[in-house]
């Protein structure tokens, strides 16, 4: 049984290839970056950070390679195929209207208030 | 990668997520021993961080997208496995398995061949059957054959089809060879282009050759062509002598050509015919087949041939008032065969059912015992879905399997089944393995498969799991008992439904046999004669010939007695007329009709008919003297109730002149043992073969048949008199030999093969119903062993214990029984509809059949009861 994330559904997806559109980076690397970069409010279960990376690249957002890390070490890093960069995009971009129209939501509630 | 690459290349990718998973386990470690934790507690915490490693595995290879096919792979060969490992559990299954579907296979086999295949003509869907339909009905129905100037209407008015008549013929061929009558086929030249058929070597018939005084022409079929001249194509051309006319050869069927079912010998044009028959719009004689022409649709065809119907009511009201011309797609006609082989196909699908509640039980049996593995299976890991996809394959490896070795069964088994088939199949030369039947193989052994291992499946442990990893063997398995209860109830219940049909069954031959069809049958051969075709042109000739057949067959040693007759009692081929007790003839659908059948005084003493009143036909009973006729008791009673019948007039349009009654004889079951007492017209009427009038004669030769009593066994007088009767030119020929015996024996033969089919059957299941009982209860005591063990501890003695179980049992029994009585009822009465001669339910049967499975279901429970009442308790407590 896969463990529930914490983050609304579908959100982990897009957090993924946003940080894997930085550059090649491998799955240890995703998961601290996510944690740094949210200030540690956003906590990916690791657990579930691996199948959702091989869901992508089972779809084709992303492609993998195994390549050196400056320690020396093999690792599978992962990169941004263009389907990959067209779907976050649309994902981002519909994201984004998501949380404007909730703000604005929330603001009119306040409005009312006053 | 394509999903096939990654299929390919599992072990890569297995290799490759286990370094990536290692990987971050240690690099998440190295960075908290860099903070200050002990190397142990560092790898700890990253393992904690991402959770189970097996599991983490699982999710991502669900996320691969390929797992259902390495599943089934992986199903398959631990299935595969697992049964090797249990070789005394696969065999029984297997087997039990095979059987079921092999018999399913066989039957299904022959309903395929016999009813679904359509014709082998070319292109069978634009055929269609033409037949007359009157508004008014004869015992016969209101369907009738073409009159072959209504064909010649149809046919030229139709715009929608195109038509063929045919008429089935046959006589003697005497050159090439020594005289043999055959089957043959009189046809409209198109008949062969409608139907696709290439006649090769040779041709077709020309339109021109249809036609009365166009050159005799003649087409072979091949079987014909093999045996009489070698299948040498300089056939064509060669004459052949064909009713004591010369024919030329111009061509020869495919082999294997049949029309319908018939197999004919030749093919002559029917145009060419001059009789009268061919001028008579009541004649109605002919088969009319046609093929729609390319954008026309049968409604159309319909409507075309309901106006010339109209019109040709308007234009001839003495013979077509009310009558009318209707199409219907063309389909083999393969008479009551169809019932009985729905009728088989249902019986072996309740074995196939017993089969597979049979194989549940013992899955559920070993799925029960199999707990403990799958609860470890779930604590590792799997998913409830995924643990019953792996019960599901492994169900469908059984049940393909045994439905492999059922097309095995079947492929070995279908030969003999089709030449133990009563009588002959209809279409037997269709019935194969094709892929319809290895289409239904695969269906019904993945639909078994899902029958017998959706149980198990759906049993897979997920809740309790703790509980049950901790119970172990001392589970007292509750809702499994239920199951198991249900399956031996429900194989009870079928295995009740077999064995009460097969008792119907055999109460019903006991009965028929017992019946005294009317008739002595010992000692008595029957024979069609074809008299020499030089004689039938003339009547004096035709009577003279008779006369010396009868003679000269008379002074055969071992003969006692010869007679002429139309019609045998029994076989094939009957005369029914319409009769009048008063001058003035009534209305074609209100006339009474009997069967009527010409005799030489004789026949009373060779057939050992009973004389009830009056006297038989006699030799005085000649050409101009008083018309006469003997009747049965059964016309005595229908057209003279409460009348003395002698000296009164009956009209049967023989002749002019009605026939006056001299006597009364006993009925015959003309119909057959089994189906006399249904049939539509039962009532008999002899009259003399003497006053037969002339211009009837040489149609009433053609369908005379002999009868001998004889002293000795009748079939060894047969050779000597095949040689007697072959007359001057050495052309007369008996076909269609039977002693009136066999004919007798035959008319139940259907009875007789579906009670031998249904007894194997009942058998199998009955077999099949204890094993089941057996296995269960063992099962059943297995899991009790250490309750059995606290009562025994208690004080319970042997015989408490041993009632114990077979009170179990025998509630199952019971309520088995219960549900099988209701099933049975049902079956019974679709028995009835489908054999004939059966009477409805008799509750005697089920007073006899009942205990029989009873008995054998408590002797299957009794090993596991007396098992049960051996357990030691202190064994049974300590256990575990």
């Amino acid at each position: 049984m896969a463990e529930k994330s914490d983050l609304p559904q579908g959100t982990l997806d897009l957090l993924i290839l946003k940080v894997v559109a930085l550059g090649p980076v491998h799955g240890y690397a995703i998961a601290q970056r996510l944690e740094q970069v949210s200030r540690g409010v956003v906590q990916v279960p690791q657990g579930s950070l691996y199948p959702a990376l091989h869901r992508l690249e089972n779809r084709g957002l992303l492609a993998a390679d195994w390549e050196e890390t400056e320690s020396g070490r093999e690792a599978k890093f992962y990169r941004l195929t263009r389907k990959g960069r067209t779907q976050l995009e649309t994902e981002a971009a519909s994201w984004q209207r998501l949380i404007d129209a909730v703000g604005l939501v929330l603001k009119l509630s306040e409005g009312g208030a006053e | 990668m394509n999903w096939w690459q990654r299929l390919l290349r599992r072990k890569k990718m297995e290799d490759q997520l286990e370094k990536e998973l290692r990987f971050h386990l240690e690099q998440h470690a190295s960075e908290l021993i860099a903070q200050g934790l002990s190397p142990d507690e560092a790898r700890r915490q990253a393992r904690l961080a991402l959770g189970g490693p097996e599991q983490v595995k699982e999710n991502c290879r669900d996320a691969r997208g390929t797992r259902w096919m390495e599943d089934l792979l992986q199903d398959f060969r631990y299935a595969l496995r697992m049964l090797r490992k249990q070789p005394g559990f696969a065999a029984v299954a297997l087997l039990t398995l095979a059987l079921g579907s092999g018999a399913t296979t066989v039957m299904f086999t022959v309903v395929n061949g016999v009813l679904l295949k359509p014709f082998h003509y070319g292109d069978p869907g634009g055929l269609v059957r033409l037949q007359e339909q009157t508004d008014w009905s004869t015992p016969q129905g209101n369907l009738w054959a073409f009159t072959y100037p209504n064909y010649l209407d149809c046919k030229r008015e139709s715009r929608s089809l195109d038509m063929a008549a045919w008429s089935i013929s046959g006589g003697t061929v005497s050159v090439p060879g020594p005289a043999e009558y055959i089957d043959g086929l009189e046809m409209s030249s198109e008949l062969f282009s409608l139907l696709g058929v290439n006649v090769a070597p040779g041709r077709m018939f020309l339109p021109e050759e249809d036609r009365p005084g166009a050159p005799p022409v003649v087409i072979l079929s091949h079987s014909f062509w093999q045996r009489h001249f070698a299948a040498n194509p300089a056939a064509i051309g060669m004459r052949l002598v064909f009713d004591g006319k010369p024919y030329t050869i111009v061509g020869i069927t495919p082999a294997g050509f049949r029309l319908d079912d018939n197999e004919l010998d030749v093919f002559t044009p029917l145009g060419q015919n001059t009789s009268p028959r061919m001028q008579s719009r009541r004649a109605h004689r002919f088969g009319v087949w046609a093929r729609l022409h390319s954008g026309t649709t049968l409604g159309q065809a319909q409507a075309e041939l309901a106006l010339v119907g109209r019109r040709l009511a308007q234009q001839f009201p003495d013979s077509n008032k009310g009558r009318t011309f209707i199409a219907e797609p063309l389909r083999p006609d393969v008479g009551d065969t169809r019932s009985t082989l729905w009728l088989l196909l249902g019986a072996v699908s309740l074995v196939l059912l017993i089969a597979c509640a049979n194989v549940a039980s013992l899955l559920l049996a070993r799925a029960v015992s199999r707990e403990r593995e799958l609860a470890i299976r779930v604590a590792l890991g799997a998913g409830r879905g995924r643990l019953a996809r792996q019960c599901l394959t492994e169900s469908a490896v059984l049940g393909l399997s045994g439905g492999l070795l059922g097309v095995w069964i079947a492929a070995i088994g279908i030969r003999p089944f089709v030449a133990f088939w009563p009588g002959t199949l209809p279409r037997a030369e269709e019935v194969q393995l094709d892929w319809h039947v290895l289409l239904f193989a695969l269906v019904i052994s993945l639909w078994s498969s899902l029958l017998f291992g959706l149980a198990p499946a759906l049993r897979t442990p997920v809740r309790e799991l703790e509980q049950t990893l901790r119970a172990g063997a001392r589970t007292v398995a509750g809702g499994s008992r239920r199951l198991h209860g249900a399956f031996v109830i429900s194989e009870i219940a079928l295995a009740v439904v077999l064995l009460v049909s097969a008792g119907l069954l055999g109460r019903t031959l006991l009965r028929l046999t017992s019946l005294d069809p009317g008739v002595n049958v010992h000692n008595v051969v029957t024979a069609r004669t074809a008299l020499s075709p030089a004689t039938l042109a003339n009547p004096a000739r035709i009577r003279a010939a008779w006369e010396e057949i009868l003679d000269r067959a008379r002074r055969v040693p071992g003969v006692q007695a010869i007679a002429m007759l139309d019609t045998v009692p029994m076989r094939e081929g009957n005369n029914t007329i319409g009769y009048d007790l008063t001058a003035a003839a009534a209305p074609e659908d209100k006339r009474p009709f009997v069967l009527a059948n010409s005799v030489t005084p004789d026949y009373l003493e060779v057939a050992g008919i009973p004389l009830r009143r009056g006297r038989f036909i006699n030799d005085q009973d000649r050409k101009g003297r008083e018309s006469v006729a003997v009747i049965d008791d059964v016309m005595a009673q229908q057209a003279f109730p409460g009348q003395d019948p002698i000296g009164k007039h009956v009209w049967i349009g023989i002749g002019p002149d009605p026939v006056t009654v001299v006597g009364i004889v006993g009925h015959v079951r003309q119909w057959g043992l089994a189906a006399d007492d249904q049939a539509q017209v039962r009532a008999q009427l002899y009259y003399p073969f003497a006053q037969v009038p002339d211009e009837l004669l040489r149609r009433w030769s053609e369908l005379m048949s002999i009868a001998l009593r004889t002293g000795i066994d009748p079939l060894s007088v047969v050779e000597p008199l095949r040689r007697e009767v072959r007359g001057v030119s050495d052309d007369q020929v008996l076909y269609e030999v039977h002693t009136m015996e066999q004919l007798a024996k035959d008319t139940i033969a259907t009875q007789r093969f579906l009670l031998l089919l249904f007894a194997i059957f009942a058998g199998l299941a009955l077999l099949l119903a204890c094993i089941g009982i057996y296995g269960v209860l063992a099962y059943l005591t297995g899991q009790r062993v250490s309750e059995i063990g606290v009562r025994m501890a208690l004080g319970a003695t042997a015989g408490q214990v041993t009632r114990m179980v077979l009170r179990q049992s025998l509630g199952m029994i019971f309520v088995g029984v219960g549900v099988g009585i209701l099933a049975a009822l049902a079956a019974g009465r679709v028995l009835m509809h489908t054999v004939d001669g059966m009477q409805s339910n008799e509750p005697s049967t089920f007073i006899i059949m009942i205990p029989v499975l009873v008995f054998a279901a408590l002797l299957a429970s009794f090993g596991p009861a007396r098992r049960a009442s051996r357990i030691d308790p202190i064994r049974a407590l300590r256990q575990d």
